[in-house]
């Protein structure tokens, strides 16, 4: 399964990326593992994705809860908390 | 309904002046400005910087204002979000309701910002004496959204 995965603010500074496309092991289904997947990482991913930070997550431009499917070809996006207006 | 993301700022008389015109049964028209502070937890603000999600933050601010229109009976909406860099006093965020009666257009109002304030996907890094950081979510915000599922 591919997917392309995107960062936002105080993530994207932690880990220096903002996107990337990722070809996935068997054992990621869902928003829960592949946090576990890029946790495996290390360093700055460890920490983002080890569950102490606050994230949410959308998949292909909607809010998601973390049991939510990941599917071939889908947008996922990580970020902090939002802050706007 | 309409819905705009920009960097350039915006004319908020102009804009509420056009949607109050626009419609002759229009009874009330509601509007919030929000404002870049010069101070935040006690520390000077210099800048702000607002940093987004381009795609989701349309359709996500596109989505809240539907949401207002299913629940309340107003006649449009108007809202526009700045991005990129910007001073103390200058202005962040319009949103403008009209509709028959002022009822419908403050709850509709109140309603959208409380919902864009947890759900749309913008980000604040302030400039402080100290350097720059990230503004985090506030626990209120979250309040002031959930009182909305009760009523």
């Amino acid at each position: 399964m591919q997917i392309t995965v995107l960062y936002f603010a105080r993530l994207k500074e932690s880990l220096k990326y903002s996107t990337e496309e990722l070809l996935l092991p068997a054992s990621v289904s869902d928003i829960t593992t592949l946090m576990a997947h890029l946790s495996t990482r290390g360093g700055a991913w460890q920490e983002m994705f080890s569950g102490k930070q606050q994230l949410r997550a959308a998949i292909n431009h909607a809010l998601v809860t973390n049991d939510t499917n990941i599917k071939t070809g889908d947008e996922v996006a990580f970020f902090p908390p939002v802050t706007g207006g | 309904m309409t819905v705009r993301v920009q960097t350039e700022d915006f004319d908020a008389g102009a804009e509420i002046n056009r949607m109050r015109l626009s419609r002759a049964d229009t009874g009330a028209v509601a509007a919030f400005i929000g404002q870049v502070r010069d101070l935040n937890q006690g520390d000077k603000v210099s800048t702000l910087t607002l940093e987004h999600y381009p795609g989701m933050t349309e359709k996500a601010l596109e989505g809240i204002v539907e949401q207002a229109k299913q629940r309340w009976n107003v006649f449009d909406v108007l809202v526009v979000h700045r991005i990129g860099t910007l001073q103390p006093t200058e202005q962040i965020v319009l949103v403008v309701v009209s509709g028959a009666h002022r009822g419908e257009a403050f709850a509709a109002c109140e309603f959208i910002m409380d919902y864009l304030k947890t759900e749309a996907p913008f980000w604040k890094k302030e400039q402080t004496p100290a350097g720059e950081r990230w503004v985090e979510a506030r626990v209120s915000d979250d309040a002031a959204r959930e009182r909305w599922a009760k009523k």
